[in-house]
């Protein structure tokens, strides 16, 4: 038996080389450099390893691969596309994390111990969750270019683990922080299992492991078909996990208001990019001839997951928890243009991505800053009359609602148009007209948003707006930029999408 | 001078910049600036009119420029003799609104210059909505005109206004978002027909099954009954009225209502004229149960702003009847109709608001012997009631009218249904007009002032635009029939013969 060297394409691997050697040095820097200087060192190393990746995803943005890293690894057009979004959303995150308030100042800590008492008085801050954030970024980069199911495996535990931590890191009301990250990994740890039973069935399927493989006894139509649809079942349990689609959102809400906030935010649009990243790649290639199998069942999961979302959204009182349900209502849009299954729909789906994560960094950042002496406030009910107070601030936060509402001049509406447009194409009216009501029903509670903040007068307790970090800022003003030009003006964003939105096989 | 359409819309903008960078606390300033706005706005329009070529029923003012072209959108806007007539009425009621509402932003949750930056963003939209010619644009222009209406009401109204704000917005998004699938179901069939395109023209030549027609057209259409509103989906425009500053319901009810009355004809009968034929009997008999309902309502009312809202849900009904009639007269009315309402109701509710803002309170039974105490005030008054039961001699006679003689051709029946919306109209105005201007006067009204010099300015315009109507109405109608001939004749309807009754 003789061993073939594996051949790697270094060019094609280097973004997510750049992103593992930036964390890599965090980690090092954890260890070596004192308390006093790590978070400025972390924050600037952070930054720059981002935005060098990005630079560098830039310059290899027309180059195509169906065999980057022993076939494990392709890079098309989508693929570009997707590993850019990541990075722009993951460091207009970032921004926020290195707003530190948000953080324990020591993880290890028993909640309430002395220990901790005495790490705050220190000022001690977390600066792990920079390295945790670029290993998080590395498998989210991997997700949506992984070619085979065993790297895709490798590439969605790359992403999560980091995630688990990460949420357990709220510097208040840890417990519900603590108990969140122990929920996000026991339910990740369960769909994982899941996606790797669906791995194995769509193995003994088609004998290959590989994309490539898979798909050609689909076209073919050789295997046991039985074995396919367990196969695309459990596989596909495991991505609308991560992308929090109906049945299986259950720890998203939970989540989502005990993270971090800026954790949150990070988590809520990175990851829904890369995890749709993959699912459109598996969807539009491999399992593309086995249309007949999964249509309905994913049409299924997509309007339950649109009405669900949006009608458990009107009863949310925690302004993260609607966010949370206000993010599956969007999940199920998503879905449709995975349905869609055409050129449109993958166009529109990356679009939606785009906006919809940087309105989404955008809105977290804004919750970031309403807080009270004793740290974020996210009862809505003390958001009241917060207009009359800080109306920037509550102005900027109403259009990011309005943007997801999908109402006219904001990302919102032309990412709701497009996916729409292309899931009606292909025939999935049904889905469409789910679409187009649960959006009637969404509108219902953002509204009641902004008529809390605007027109309902405040408490006696009421919530102070903090004066924006410079870093915060940035992301706001980034954010809201960029949601109204893509409100106005999309046209050369889609045609730079159109231009590369392609997959190969 | 040439003045292009998209400088008539950049006019209110610029003035709501302006008026963004001024202080807040100088109040005054911001008034004046949204007055000379809008009077420039007015102007502006005029000088588009005159320049208007009447009989030609191609679109003029024609501006086309790319926008999503990988969708095939474009920012086009056109006019023809109907979206001229209503543009009109949208630019000349802004200023009257502005003067007449002078003081009423005093009272909101929010400055003065943010009232008038508010009201510049809709007139700018409400031009947009009626010189669109892509179907996008309109739908951008549609929904995105509800958010300051939506601020307008629930920031500046008195009441439950943020409730009325939110009703406003809920059924006005979901009426938004049904267009919006019949939208896209448009865009995806001329994808498959030639190409994706939202230019109108385009789009009514789209070939589809009748199945397809007649839901595309329903999106369409209970948009545009929601907006307009017609029984049963008025619902939301009696609270919406009440709530809301009577210098906004003008723009509500006067502009922004017109919106669902002038989609029917843009939209819903060009693009889908198979689907028009089918729904036609059903829209004619909500209409009349429109004119009936809103009449019988109107006379129970208390509350002299929810009467008149409901006076124009009767209004509407005409105005959808002489639209769905098919002939031509009754296209010429409805949209006359559509003109003079905007006027009879501005009138409406501007002494309306006056008399409520003199005497703090909203409910009829509280006046009383107006017109001894202020009598420019009550006789005004009386004067906007008579043009809203279309006496003879005053603008609304003339489309009322026209509307019944249209409809009578082509579908007797309602258009003598109808006429007894006339009768009731006499009761609604007249009981009114009775407990709130004549017997004795009530107590505590014995020392409210009568108009101003600015509110005589105000109401001065809208009687005379009413009263040189009511007597010659053909510069308008000049402009309008030829327009309204080619949307009858391109539906493939010719005017039925008129038949003398016992005639053998």
């Amino acid at each position: 038996m003789t061993f073939t060297a594996p051949v790697l394409n270094y060019t094609i691997l280097s973004p997510m080389l750049i992103i593992l050697a930036g964390a890599l040095i965090g980690v090092m820097i954890e260890a070596f450099v004192s308390k006093a200087l790590r978070p400025i060192i972390q924050l600037i190393l952070t930054l720059a390893t981002l935005l060098v990746a990005l630079v560098q995803v830039f310059r290899i943005r027309g180059t195509e691969s169906v065999s980057a890293a022993m076939g494990s690894v392709i890079f098309d057009g989508p693929g570009f596309l997707f590993q850019a979004t990541i990075l722009v959303i993951s460091i207009i995150s970032v921004f926020l994390i290195a707003d530190n308030e948000n953080f324990t100042a020591l993880a290890a800590a028993i909640p309430g111990s002395a220990e901790e008492q005495e790490s705050i008085q220190k000022g001690n801050k977390v600066t792990e969750v920079y390295p945790l954030t670029l290993f998080a970024v590395a498998g989210m980069l991997l997700f949506p270019i992984s070619s085979d199911l065993i790297t895709l495996f490798v590439a969605l535990e790359m992403l999560s683990l980091p995630l688990y931590l990460m949420a357990g890191l709220s510097r208040r009301r840890r417990l519900l922080s603590q108990e969140a990250a122990l929920k996000y990994f026991l339910l990740g740890a369960f769909s994982s299992a899941f996606f790797l039973f669906g791995a194995a069935y769509l193995y003994g399927y088609s004998g290959a492991i590989s994309f490539a493989g898979i798909r050609s006894s689909v076209v073919g139509g050789s295997g046991n078909d039985i074995f396919l649809l367990i196969g695309i079942a459990f596989v596909s349990v495991g991505l609308l996990f991560k992308v929090g689609a109906v049945p299986f959102h259950a720890w998203s809400p939970d989540v989502y208001q005990g993270a971090p906030t800026a954790v949150t935010a990070f988590m809520a649009a990175a990851t829904k990019v890369a995890a749709f990243g993959a699912m459109l790649r598996i969807y539009y290639t491999v399992f593309a001839n086995a249309q007949w199998s999964w249509t309905p069942l994913l049409s299924g999961i997509a309007i339950i997951t649109m009405l669900f979302g949006s009608f458990v959204a009107i009863a949310q009182r925690d302004v993260k928890r609607m966010l949370a349900y206000s993010s599956i209502a969007h999940a199920g849009f998503l879905l449709a243009g995975v349905i869609a299954l055409n050129k449109a729909g993958l166009s529109a789906s990356i679009f939606y991505l785009f906006a919809y994560g940087v309105a989404t960094v955008g809105a977290f950042a804004v919750v970031t800053l309403v807080r009270d002496s004793s740290g974020e406030v996210t009862d809505l009910n003390r958001w009241a009359g917060l207009g009359k107070r800080s109306p920037w601030v509550a102005s900027v936060f109403a259009f990011f609602l309005l943007a997801f509402a999908g109402i006219p001049l904001t990302s919102g509406f032309i990412g709701k148009f497009s996916i729409f447009s292309a899931a009606y194409e292909s025939g999935a009216k049904g889905v469409v007209i789910a679409g187009v009501l649960s959006s009637a029903i969404a509108a219902f509670f953002y509204i009641r948003v902004i008529v809390l903040m605007f027109f309902t007068d405040s408490h006696e307790d009421a919530t102070t707006v903090v004066i924006p970090s410079v870093l915060t800022r940035i992301t706001v003003i980034f954010a809201f930029v960029i949601t109204v030009a893509l409100g106005v003006y999309p046209a050369p964003l889609i045609d730079f999408i159109n231009k590369f939105a392609t997959f190969i096989r | 001078m040439n003045i292009s359409l998209t400088l008539l819309m950049a006019l209110p903008l610029i003035g709501a910049a302006v008026l963004a960078a001024l202080p807040k606390s100088n109040a005054l300033l911001a008034k004046q600036v949204a007055l000379a706005s809008t009077i420039l706005v007015a102007l502006a329009t005029i000088a588009i009119a005159v320049g208007f070529e009447r009989d030609n029923t191609n679109l003029q003012y024609v501006e086309s420029h790319q926008w999503i072209p990988s969708f095939g959108i474009n920012y086009a806007v056109g006019l023809d003799g109907i979206s001229l007539v209503l543009i009109l009425m949208t630019t000349l009621l802004a200023p009257i609104v502005v003067l007449a509402g002078w003081n009423e932003s005093q009272s909101g949750r929010w400055s003065t210059k943010t009232f008038y930056i508010l009201i510049l963003i809709l007139e700018m939209m409400a031009v947009g909505v009626f010189a669109a010619t892509d179907v996008f644009l309109f739908y951008v222009f549609f929904e995105a005109m509800l958010v300051p209406v939506y601020f307008l009401i629930g920031g500046y109204g008195t009441g439950e206004r943020s409730a009325a704000a939110v009703k406003f917005l809920l059924y006005s998004l979901f009426g938004g978002l049904l267009m919006l699938a019949s939208i896209i179901g448009l865009y995806v069939l001329s994808g498959a027909q030639g190409g994706h395109t939202f230019d109108t023209q385009a789009l009514s030549h789209l070939q589809m099954s009748s199945t397809t027609q007649n839901l595309l057209f329903l999106g369409f259409f209970i948009a545009f009954a929601i907006k307009a509103p017609l029984w049963p989906f008025h619902t939301w425009l009696p609270d919406a009225a009440d709530s809301a500053t009577s210098g906004t319901s003008v723009l509500l009810l006067g502009v922004l209502d017109k919106v669902g009355t002038f989609g029917m004809i843009r939209y819903c009968l060009t693009l889908f004229p198979d689907a028009t034929k089918t729904f036609t009997p059903t829209i004619i008999v909500l209409s009349v149960i429109s004119i009936i309902y809103g009449a019988f309502l109107a006379i129970g009312q208390k509350d002299i702003k929810r009467l008149i809202a409901f006076t124009s849900i009767s209004h509407f009904g005409f105005i959808t009847m002489g639209i769905f009639a098919m002939t031509t007269q009754g296209h010429s009315g409805a949209t006359l109709y559509m003109f003079n309402h905007g006027f009879s109701t501005a009138a409406l509710f501007l002494v309306a608001g006056w008399m409520i803002s003199r005497r703090g309170s909203s409910t009829i039974a509280d006046f009383g012997g107006l017109q001894r105490v202020t009598p420019v005030m009550a006789w005004s008054f009386f004067f906007a009631g008579m043009s809203s039961l279309a006496l003879p001699g005053l603008s609304s006679f003339v489309s009322e009218f026209l509307v019944l003689v249209g409809t009578y051709t082509r579908y007797p029946v309602a258009a003598v249904i109808a006429t007894f919306g006339i009768v009731l109209a006499a009761l609604y105005i007249l009981i009114p007009v009775q407990r709130a201007l004549h017997g004795p006067t009530t107590p505590g009204n014995e020392n409210l002032s009568d108009l101003t010099l600015r509110e005589k300015v105000a109401i001065a315009p809208v009687i005379a635009v009413i009263l040189f109507l009511g007597f010659y109405p053909s510069p308008l109608l000049k402009v309008i029939n030829p327009a309204a001939t080619h949307v009858i004749s391109q539906l493939g309807f010719s005017d039925p013969a008129p038949t003398q009754l016992g005639g053998k």
